[in-house]
């Protein structure tokens, strides 16, 4: 695995690939992204991520645009 | 054949966002259905019947939604339609391209007491993308009948309805395979479901219930909470307190059972082929590109919906309006005053309102139907959320709310396209603040009268000050009701897609339809309202009952340094914001001649007094068109009044402000 450092989503850059470790929040917030696809285990590719405003995510085939405060509570694995 | 010989079945069509549904549901009704809200929501709700096979089905389109917790109004109402209603089978119209995610409603679904059948959506996209997909084995896997289709070229839809009808009517063959809880959580959940089995209430589902409270549902909890005996929900609450993460399990759940369903039917294609939607998006969501991308897109749309649209506007106005005035007053020349003033300037002039609305509407919801269809919508929203993040508003505000820089109409009736019910209402309440072309011409007119030294500025400060407001609100609003989660910024971006000209077209009709239907009736009935006021009981408005009102009003004028006669111009101004200049030159004796109204105004208002008229002007109650459009698209007088309530106050704080400082300063 080379790096075990858990991060949260919204430290990849653009093009790099996570694993999904954890979500942290309410019910509501944790149940709308395990429904998108954000549950442990699932693997992620950062599409857009300009440092600042919100970020687009690719999971699932699908590309999510995410705010910054949403991604800040998604942690994953960084994927080499 | 005769009616009663027909059977009846209910339909409900589910599906997540982005998948194509309300074509499917377009094809089955055609313009043959009924557009509404749902009860007390400002959630649109659509139904429809149609005949298939000598059987009368009777098909509801269910808000498009991720998933069936009751995180959102939507949510909720897709799942208590289902539980309440039990229809006799549920359509749900996947996505075939992006099949897994799609699969997570169904696993939803699946947990209800209703027999599902699925319509795999957009074949054709997920082939371009590189998936094969065998229906029939994932039909095999799951237990329910799979129907692939391309709802946008009318492949598959009557093979789907054959497939709903069948099981509608003679019911599933076996039993379809259901998801389960993460092994880690299933010792838990059963447990939970021994604790409250007898005492679920009906219509719900025991093993539903049990699974919705492990996933932290609340409204299903607090439903529980009622009905559990005190010491058995003590014992529930101190599960669930235990296992808050549960809905990851839950979810992960769902997920495992969504890969052995596709494990035999889905093939993925292999990384690396660069798709049209990648190339568009290298621009599209670009921080800066994007924005220039948009800045064309408003353009366009901006010069389409006021060139066209305004140009077709002027020529009902011309020809149709006026030409009708002309001869009804031609045909009334003997009729006492009173009746011809009654249809000529009441319900001509009210009709004329709601018509010349509506070539402006067609083209705004044509070209907006366009955008959502292709899927540009969801990119605008992106590059703009930053900004509307800070103000509390969701990136798709922004379109609709900029364009009420034309109307305020269209962009409360535009605020459909936003998902969320909070955010659209917001958005909706908070439209009036953007200054419209009416109240600019105001501006126009009166600013260089009052005055004439520093009229850019004075213009300019004041179309700021709506907009600044709207900023404010936006952030107080967001602080301190909608605190945190309430604004999440989570939004699927959709393929590119070639529009489909019908759904645009129903879209364009049916919006057109309820405008004239519900708003258009209010606005008429208003006008006439306010033109008898302004010419009962003696024909001179300066005699009428709306000068009483503005003498009774007076008092609530004085702070802000106004008499009656500008608070009659702005109560006016409520049929149309363009009044107010009119008015004044009626009150203040002088008419239309416009250089002895800038004599009279500038020598009767003071500069301060002349500020706050204009502030009031911008931010007073919009007009009742607006208004009407708001109770129509909100759904509830009350938050009409809620946000006429607003308006006011707001109107007469910075109107006095305004005044005070004005007094001070100038």
């Amino acid at each position: 695995m080379g790096n075990d450092l858990v991060i949260s989503l919204a430290e990849l850059a653009p093009g790099e690939w996570g694993t999904v470790v954890d979500l942290r929040g309410g019910p509501g917030f944790v149940g709308r992204l395990a429904a998108l696809g954000f549950t442990p285990g699932a693997t992620v590719r950062m599409v857009r991520n300009p440092g600042f405003g919100p970020l687009i995510v690719e999971i699932l085939d699908t590309q999510i645009a995410l705010g910054r405060g949403q991604a800040l509570r998604v942690y994953v694995r960084r994927r080499r | 054949m005769a009616e009663e010989e027909l059977r009846e079945v209910s339909i409900a069509l589910a599906g997540q966002p982005n998948v194509g549904k309300s074509t499917v549901f377009n094809m089955l009704t055609g313009l043959n259905q009924h557009v509404g809200n749902w009860p007390g929501k400002t959630v649109e709700r659509r139904t429809g019947t149609f005949v298939h096979d000598n059987v009368r089905v009777h098909i509801i389109d269910l808000p498009g939604t991720y998933c069936l917790t009751a995180a959102s109004p939507e949510e909720r109402i897709a799942r208590d339609y289902i539980i309440r209603e039990r229809p006799d089978v549920v359509i749900a119209i996947l996505n075939a391209a992006s099949l897994e995610r799609n699969l997570y409603l169904v696993a939803e679904l699946l947990a209800l007491p209703v027999p599902i059948v699925i319509g795999l959506n957009m074949m054709d996209v997920a082939q371009q993308e590189g998936f094969e997909i065998e229906p029939a084995v994932l039909a095999a896997a799951i237990g329910v009948p799979v129907v692939p289709m391309v709802a946008s070229r009318n492949e598959g839809v009557h093979e789907l309805i054959d497939a709903a009808l069948d099981v509608a009517l003679h019911g599933l063959k076996g039993e379809p395979h259901r998801p389960e809880i993460r092994q880690d959580h299933r010792e838990l959940l059963d447990r939970l479901l021994e604790l409250i089995r007898e005492h679920v209430p009906s219509p719900y589902p025991p093993d539903w219930v049990a699974l919705k409270m492990l996933e932290g549902d609340q409204e299903i909890t607090a439903l529980m909470r009622e009905v559990l005996p005190p010491e058995v929900w003590a014992t529930v609450d101190g599960m669930l307190r235990k296992h808050e993460d549960a809905i990851i399990a839950v979810a992960s759940g769902r997920y495992e059972w969504i890969r052995r369903m596709t494990r035999a039917a889905l093939k993925r294609p292999r990384a690396g082929n660069i798709t049209l939607t990648q190339r568009l998006d290298n621009v599209a969501t670009h921080p800066f590109w994007g924005l220039v991308v948009l800045g064309i897109v408003l353009g366009v749309i901006f010069t389409l919906t006021y060139k066209i649209g305004g140009v077709l506007q002027e020529w009902l106005a011309t020809y149709l309006v006026d030409k009708l005035a002309e001869a009804v007053q031609g045909a009334l020349a003997g009729a006492p005053a009173w009746l011809s003033g009654l249809l000529v300037n009441g319900i001509i002039g009210g009709v004329g309102t709601v018509i010349t609305f509506l070539p402006i509407l067609a083209v705004f919801f044509a070209v907006m139907g366009l955008m959502e269809d292709i899927g540009y919508m969801a990119r605008a929203a992106y590059v703009v959320d930053r900004f509307m993040h800070a103000i509390g508003l969701h990136g798709k505000s922004f379109m609709p709310l900029f364009l009420g820089f034309g109307c305020n109409v269209p962009a409360i009736m535009g605020a459909r396209i936003i998902e969320s019910e909070r955010s659209r209402l917001l958005t909706i309440l908070l439209a009036p603040l953007v200054p419209c072309t009416a109240r600019l011409a105001v501006l126009a007119v009166l600013v260089p009268i009052f005055f004439p030294q520093q009229a850019t500025i004075v213009s300019w400060a004041l179309t700021a000050l709506p907009l600044v407001v709207l900023a404010l609100t936006g952030v107080t609003i967001n602080k301190l009701i909608l605190k945190g989660e309430r604004s999440a910024f989570i939004m699927e971006m959709p393929l590119y897609h070639v529009p489909n000209w019908r759904t645009i077209g129903i879209l364009v009709w049916q919006r057109l339809v309820a405008f004239l239907r519900k708003a258009g009736t209010i606005i008429l009935l208003m006008s006439v309202l306010i033109w008898a006021l302004s010419t009962l009981p003696t024909g001179e408005i300066e005699e009428s009952y709306l000068a009483a009102l503005g003498r009774f009003l007076a008092p609530l004028g004085a702070p802000m340094g106004l008499g009656w006669r500008p608070l009659v111009a702005l109560l006016t101004s409520f049929v149309a914001k363009e009044n107010a200049v009119a008015t004044l030159g009626v009150l203040y004796g002088v008419g239309e001649n416009s250089q002895a109204l800038a004599q009279v105004l500038s020598s009767q208002f003071a500069s301060a007094s002349a500020l706050a008229f204009l502030v009031a002007e911008m931010l007073f109650i919009p007009c009742v068109s607006t208004l009407a459009v708001i109770k129509q698209e909100a759904g509830s007088w009350k938050w009409v009044l809620i946000d006429v309530g607003f308006l006011a106050v707001l109107t007469l704080l910075a109107g006095t402000i305004a005044y005070q400082l004005g007094a001070l300063l100038l």
